[in-house]
């Protein structure tokens, strides 16, 4: 089953016509069962057009009433792009993917409000993506270094999870499911009901948790870990090297007044009994030591 | 993006939240100047710049004479100003703040912020105003009340008494420190700041509330919509090499190492700088060329690293995802050439046409170490750099 997407999801891209849009839709449709997930576009300005020979229509709520579509990914520029995730919650999907990156932080704010009350769950802004290997891709990473498995990666990173993914790889482990929670401070799952759901995952038999400086993600999640989870996870937790008050590229990643830095969040996992390497480059190993 | 604090006590005079009268001053006739013009007897002389825990450093002093305003401008003007949010070598103060002099009751802290986990603003006060924060954080967290301000009712009656009632403002009229804080929340809110803080904030004997002094800063993802904000920067308080790099989209912090590191990918560059200092060395940078870079701004990322002296080798790790190993390898093997790098270069190419990229650093004829995984990259640079020092 893998978690939360796989080979029968429908998808519509919101943000088709734009470059980004075009680039990405173009290269999910190609990966693995693309060709029959991704059934729908949206832009208010041009519906009835066509991209790839997937219809165009004005809103949300049409291309799911004329397709199907449940999930819906977007790309469009970051001063809309909150709209696009409450056009998207309203229309009642299960599930939206945000890769715009630079959306205002006061607008996240809202839209994540405006969703408590909603079922929709919400992936990113600013991250890759989620990825079922040799199923469905819905994102921006390159899905030719995936395959099928039984590990489930998740991570705030976008290269340092395609790191992770080859790192399985060359120790012969597949994937069951990746997915990027993004690397912005206001954002949808987090590392915690990632986990939940790969705990609950048949096809999942292990974990592999990628995080990074700044907030409490990783210290809630390993809490969670170390109460209920019955399967093995390892992880990495990128900035030991990080200065205090310096934002690393992610509006996210920045140390503030000493909290949630590199250290602190290994120190509170490994006290969860969650096996962590200091060495970017052993992440795979590392997994495969833990598989029983 | 940061401001100074005569800049946000502008903001606070407009948005209705008291603050003293000042002038912002650039010599120091200037700021005898505005003494004589603000009249009074007494004078704060504040330096400005984007750092915290100025008065510590020496940056803010009280003249009580038109002779101590010039003493203090002579001095405070042009200084190095060291505290605990500068870098070691400190910042140069080439701006004033002239302000009258007030009498002190009592000192509050006042503070908002974006809390993650709650997703929503949050309201700090603490009866210890004055003092480091994070000190009072980390000493006696039960000094500080925090309130979650809804984003659509905004900040409530309710919200203020409950933090007025636990840090206890003395018992006098609440509707003056209402209007002060609803005023402060709507500022925030309307010019999308990350961060604001008054400490301290000031009762007077007049029995008065007011902003003595003010520290803002905004989000960069909102700035698009804020002209009014971004006039406010002060290129002078910012390192040039990082506005430089911004300009390219390069994402650029430097650090006191001397192995650049080059990385497509925040996280991944995290992880480069770590797995450097993993095997002994130390990175001079955390530099993110982001999802599309192209010969140009692979070139320019050069240029900024090799500004630094200390610079011994470089690193470049990209994983290729969007990104092509073979236009990062055209663009590294023509920054070399363009540069004329002398210092070792390894490089490490992984994911989409990563041999395609192997290859044209070989046939580039350049002298590059090329690595086969991150374990190896890090060793190779780490080897490199010690030999150059």
């Amino acid at each position: 089953m893998a978690i939360l997407i796989n080979k029968d999801t429908r998808v519509m891209t919101q943000g088709i016509t734009g470059k980004t849009g075009q680039f990405h839709t173009k290269s999910c449709i190609e990966y693995a069962n693309g060709k029959n997930c991704f059934v729908a576009g949206v832009n208010p300005k041009r519906p009835g057009e066509r991209f790839e020979k997937i219809p165009v229509f004005a809103t949300v709520k049409e291309a799911k009433q004329a397709t199907g579509a449940t999930v819906s990914v977007i790309y469009v520029p970051p001063p809309f792009a909150a709209s696009a995730i409450d056009e998207a919650v309203d229309a009642g999907l299960d599930l939206v993917i945000c890769i715009t990156e630079g959306i205002p932080v006061r607008d996240m704010i809202r839209t994540r409000y405006k969703m408590h009350e909603h079922k929709t769950f919400l992936i990113g802004p600013n991250c890759p993506g989620i990825i079922t290997p040799d199923e469905i891709k819905i994102g921006i990473m390159p899905g030719h270094i995936h395959k099928k498995g039984r590990i489930g990666v998740v991570s705030r990173s976008g290269t340092l999870t395609y790191e992770a993914v080859a790192q399985l790889m060359e120790q012969g482990l597949g994937q069951s499911t990746c997915i990027g929670i993004g690397g912005d401070p206001i954002n949808g799952l987090k590392h915690l009901d990632v986990m939940r759901m790969f705990n609950e995952d048949n096809d999942t038999d292990a974990v592999l948790m990628v995080g990074e400086i700044g907030g409490s993600d990783e210290e809630e999640c390993a809490a969670w870990i170390k109460k209920n989870m019955t399967k093995p996870v390892v992880g990495f937790v990128a900035g030991v090297t990080a200065p205090e008050g310096k934002r690393m590229g992610h509006a996210g990643a920045i140390i503030s007044g000493g909290k949630g830095t590199a250290q602190e969040k290994i120190e509170t996992m490994e006290g969860c009994g969650i096996k962590i390497t200091r060495n970017p480059a052993e992440m795979g190993k590392l997994l495969k030591s833990v598989l029983r | 993006m940061k401001i100074h604090e005569y800049q946000a006590k502008n903001l606070f005079r407009k948005n209705g939240i008291p603050v003293l009268d000042g002038i912002a001053c650039f010599s120091v006739k200037e700021a005898v100047e505005a003494s004589i013009k603000l009249g009074g007897e007494i004078w704060a002389v504040k330096a400005q710049i984007h750092a915290g825990g100025r008065g510590k450093g020496g940056g803010v002093k009280i003249a009580k004479s038109l002779n101590d305003v010039k003493d203090h401008a002579e001095e405070i003007l042009g200084m190095k100003l060291v505290t605990h949010q500068t870098d070691k070598n400190g910042q140069v103060v080439r701006r004033l703040f002239i302000e009258q002099g007030a009498s002190i009751q009592k000192e509050f802290y006042v503070g908002m912020l974006v809390d993650r986990s709650s997703q929503r603003v949050c309201l700090m006060a603490s009866s210890e105003g004055g003092m480091n924060i994070e000190d009072v954080a980390n000493k006696t967290p039960e000094k500080i009340n925090k309130v979650l301000i809804d984003p659509i009712e905004g900040l409530t009656n309710e919200d203020i008494k409950k933090i007025s009632q636990i840090i206890s403002f003395p018992q006098c009229d609440l509707s003056e420190i209402t209007t002060l804080l609803k005023n402060l929340y709507k500022l925030f809110n309307s010019t999308d700041a990350s961060l604001v803080e008054i400490n301290p904030m000031i009762l007077t004997t007049e029995n008065h509330f007011l902003a003595l002094d003010a520290k803002m800063s905004f989000d960069d993802n909102s700035l698009f919509r804020h002209s009014e904000i971004e006039v406010l920067r002060d290129l002078d308080e910012e390192d040039p090499l990082v506005t430089k790099a911004s300009k390219y989209d390069l994402s650029y912090v430097p650090l006191d190492g001397n192995i650049g590191c080059l990385v497509n990918g925040a996280g991944l560059a995290m992880a480069t700088m770590d797995i450097i200092k993993l095997y002994g060395g130390n990175p001079a940078n955390f530099l993110d060329v982001g999802g599309g870079a192209t010969t140009e701004k692979v070139t320019e990322a050069f240029k900024i690293m090799l500004s630094n002296a200390n610079l011994r080798a470089i690193l470049v790790n990209i994983f290729g995802g969007i990104m092509r190993c073979d236009v990062i390898a055209s663009g590294v093997v023509k920054a070399a050439r363009e540069v004329k790098l002398t210092l070792p270069l390894v490089v490490r190419l992984e994911g989409t046409n990563a041999g395609h990229g192997k290859r044209i650093l070989t046939e580039s004829g350049l002298e590059i170490i090329s690595a086969n995984s991150m374990d190896d990259a890090a060793r190779n640079v780490v080897t490199a750099a010690s030999r150059g020092e």
